[in-house]
């Protein structure tokens, strides 16, 4: 029998086990949308804006490891797509995004609503498909979902010329794929492995850096074998947070920018970096030179060879999946016993150890005016540490990655890679789509939650409880922290004047809105909104929080990871090992 | 340094545009290109004349080898090659200009692919020095028109690239 072009678009996505496409429909994809209405293999999420389809499909592959599915419509829906791709690009999240375009016939005569989508997504897809054959839609797809979810993942984008999706053909979806351009590696080079267990054992101030390598590649238990067989300081990038569990006695916490003290000068130096799924990026090492500064030997193991190398030299690099990898190393270290002398490591664990006592995380939380810390602090408490969240871009971001110790992989999203404000929201939708019975809260800011906040009306369409955590204060508060330490105090622009009312803003699209001005109420606060009462229901909790916190510690652009500005309590403090002649070796 | 790379991809649309997007999106130089398809009509091959340092040379080799629709990518300076190019050059010959330019291309081993009463069209071929040298070595007056495709490149007896 033969079947439409769309009706083949919706059978492939039945194939691929897809169980919700986030869309907004347009002229392009009406017949794509008349086959959506005729199935129910999957339900259709009806967004208010495309980037928010977008990220809520990205949100969705990060939070279940199974493959989020967007559809816009062609030229201005297809646009608005951009940014949620490009998101999802910058971060390696498996991602399909269906795209309407005008017929075959009319391409390239500047029909209405016509953009030449494949051209606008290249630099951020990983791969792109133009579909100019009914023929073509099942191997299409087939291929799109191969490609988003092997090797390193990425966003694909499929767009379908309207006169394809009206044609007809039989429909047989491929039981297998096979690119002879596309092999991603999967097992390291054993030899490679071999000098990586060598190093260990030789080490005597080694270091494990995780990144979403090890998130992506699932490959949090066999991380956290390694970390726990040697007993090695551990720390995670942004985007590896959960991959060890955040209360773990081996986490450090997060490092780079905004990094523990303990975890940056761990980083700067150990004499043994095991960095696993993680990129060397910028915001980690700043600049490569000051990184590079004291001598380290590096294992690098990362299953894109391109991130290898890219930014910093390294000594083992060993290509391959981080799951496959970690535990050939592990097997190898149980096998020969290999590992560092025990005499070193004990002395390199009292210096890490040392380094955490001064808590470069300390805050103070007084009466009146609520700190931001305290909040992200409370929620950890009230949701037991085991709330998804999914964050914005900003401080609260910072707040919300240091004060929440996330206790496994895909507990935490955020944008880390391009930081897109208004990403937060969408994301918590998505997450809660593909966690249905998770609390999710979406730590946010009053000026990133206006970047998509149309989706609310999403919310009460779909009955999507997710709790809004808004830290206001005011202020674009990273942007205000930044002209405090380098523009002189000049505030230019930062200011969010004219802010709605959340609390009516949250009723008016049928949730409940509260807003909190002191630091008492906010623990009863969350703790009504994340109670079984208003289990079903969006909170949007305002938080009016204090409008001068920044965040500490922070590694200026330029400066070393030992050159961090620290909290007050700790100004001026050292930043070297605080004892030179301790037994394991000369460490400046 | 300048480096030569050679690299089989699908005979797809839009290949060409994901190579040479890849160079301006990360800041790589592209000092020629040349494309075709290969004796397998799915397949084309492409030349691609870099510089860079060694770093920014592997890293052009690592992220073309990404491109989906990449099969392989080697650099030909690693080992023995050969290059090529060629020029079509359009000259004015009049009078006793002629007999010169004849032969000047005869020098270098160019033809002479096109006659008309006030011009010759040379054809040569080589490593592009010569051609440099070439034009160099005539009048600049004289020349009308150029056309080079850019250096073609092969590996030396053994050294084959193909999947
Ligand atoms: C305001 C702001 C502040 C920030 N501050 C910080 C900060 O202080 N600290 C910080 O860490 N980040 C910070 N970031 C985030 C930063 O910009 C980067 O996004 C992040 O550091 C990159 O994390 P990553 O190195 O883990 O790499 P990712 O972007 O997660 O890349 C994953 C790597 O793993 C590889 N990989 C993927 N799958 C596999 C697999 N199966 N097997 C093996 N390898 C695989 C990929 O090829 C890639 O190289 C900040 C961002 C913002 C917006
Ligand atoms: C789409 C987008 N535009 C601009 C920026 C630059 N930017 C980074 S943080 C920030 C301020 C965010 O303010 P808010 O959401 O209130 O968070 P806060 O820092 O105050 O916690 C801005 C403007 C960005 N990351 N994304
Ligand atoms: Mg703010």
């Amino acid at each position: 029998m033969e079947i439409s072009g769309a009706e083949i678009v919706t059978r492939c996505l039945q194939e691929e086990g897809v169980e919700f496409v986030f869309g907004y429909p347009g002229g392009a994809v009406l017949e794509i949308y008349d086959a959506i209405h005729k199935q129910d293999f999957f339900k259709h999420v009806l967004v208010r804006h495309e980037q928010a389809a977008v990220h809520a499909a990205d949100a969705y592959s990060r939070s279940s490891n199974k493959v989020g599915v967007a559809l816009l419509t062609s030229g201005p829906g297809a646009t608005n797509g951009i940014t949620g791709i490009a998101t999802a690009y910058m971060d390696s999240i498996p991602l399909i995004v269906i795209s309407g375009q005008v017929g075959t016939p009319m391409i390239g005569s500047d029909a209405f609503q016509e953009v030449d989508m494949v051209g606008c997504s290249r630099p951020i897809v990983k791969h792109n498909f133009l579909v100019k054959d009914v023929r073509d839609i099942a191997a299409t797809f087939k291929k799109a979902f191969h490609i988003a979810t092997t090797g390193r993942p990425g966003p694909v984008v499929i767009d379908i010329p309207k006169d394809v999706t009206i044609h007809k053909t039989k429909f047989e979806y491929p039981q297998s794929v096979s690119i002879r351009s596309y092999n991603p590696p999967v097992k390291g080079h054993p030899g490679q492995i071999k000098k990586a267990a060598q190093l260990l054992a030789d080490a005597k101030r080694p270091f494990v850096y995780v990144g979403g390598g090890a998130v992506l590649g699932n490959a949090s238990a066999e991380v956290t074998e390694l970390v726990k067989l040697l007993n090695l300081p551990c720390t995670n990038t942004l985007m590896g947070l959960g991959a060890l569990d955040g209360t773990d006695a081996n986490f450090v916490g997060m490092l780079g920018m905004h990094g523990t003290y303990e975890a940056n000068l761990a980083m700067q130096y150990c004499d043994v970096l095991i960095a696993i799924g993680a990129r060397f990026d910028d915001r980690v090492i700043s600049v490569p030179n000051q990184f590079l500064s004291q001598a380290k030997k590096i294992v690098h193991i990362d299953i894109d060879p391109s991130s290898i190398a890219k930014r910093v030299k390294v000594d083992v690099p060993i290509v391959g999946d981080v799951k496959s990898v970690v535990s050939d190393l592990v097997a190898l270290l149980k096998e020969t016993g290999q590992r560092p002398n025990d005499k070193a490591l004990a002395a390199w664990w009292d210096q890490v150890n040392e380094w955490r006592k001064p808590n470069s995380l300390l805050y103070t939380q007084d009466s009146e005016i609520i700190k931001p810390q305290f909040v992200v602090q409370k929620l950890w408490e009230v949701t037991d540490g085991q709330a998804i969240v999914t964050s914005d871009v900003g401080q609260h971001q910072m707040f919300a990655a240091q004060y929440y110790k996330f206790r496994r992989p895909r507990q935490w999203i955020n944008s880390g890679g391009l930081g897109t404000m208004g990403f937060g929201l969408p994301a918590a939708m998505g997450a809660q789509m593909a966690n249905p019975y998770a609390q999710v809260a979406c730590i946010t800011g009053e000026a990133s939650i206006q970047m998509n906040i149309q989706e609310l009306s999403t919310c009460k369409q779909y009955h999507i409880p997710v709790k809004i955590i808004n830290l206001n204060n005011r202020y674009l508060g990273m942007v205000r922290q930044w002209q405090e330490f380098f523009y002189g105090n000049r505030y230019s622009e930062s200011y969010m004047d004219a802010l709605p009312d959340f609390v009516k803003l949250a009723e008016a699209y049928g949730h409940i809105g509260m807003k909190i001005e002191k630091p008492a109420d906010v623990e009863p606060a969350l703790r009504e909104a994340f109670s079984e009462k208003l289990k079903d229901r969006l909170v949007f909790l305002d938080f009016i929080t204090d409008q001068k916190a920044n965040v500490f510690p922070m590694v200026q652009n330029g400066k070393g990871l030992n050159q961090m500005d620290l909290p007050e309590h700790m100004r001026g403090m050292q930043q070297v090992p605080f004892e030179n002649n301790r037994d394991y070796g000369n460490l400046c | 340094m300048r480096h030569i790379l050679s690299i089989l991809i699908e005979n797809e649309a839009g290949a060409l545009s994901r190579v040479t997007g890849l160079f301006s999106a990360r800041g790589y130089n592209i000092d020629s290109l040349t494309v075709q398809t290969t004796e397998d009509v799915t397949m084309s091959r492409m030349t691609i004349v870099t510089h860079g340092s060694d770093d920014i040379i592997e890293q052009i080799t690592k992220q073309l080898n990404k491109l989906v629709e990449v099969v392989k990518v080697i650099d030909l300076n690693e080992a023995d090659h050969i290059e090529r190019e060629l020029m079509l050059i359009k000259v004015r010959a009049t009078g006793k200009e002629r007999d010169e330019m004849k032969r000047m291309a005869d020098i270098f081993r160019g033809r002479i692919i096109d006659v008309t009463e006030k011009s010759y069209t040379i054809e040569l071929t080589g490593p592009g020095e010569k051609l440099d040298a070439f034009i160099k070595a005539l009048d600049p007056a004289v020349i009308l028109e150029t056309v080079r495709t850019g250096a073609s490149g092969i590996g030396r007896g053994e050294r084959i690239l193909k999947i």
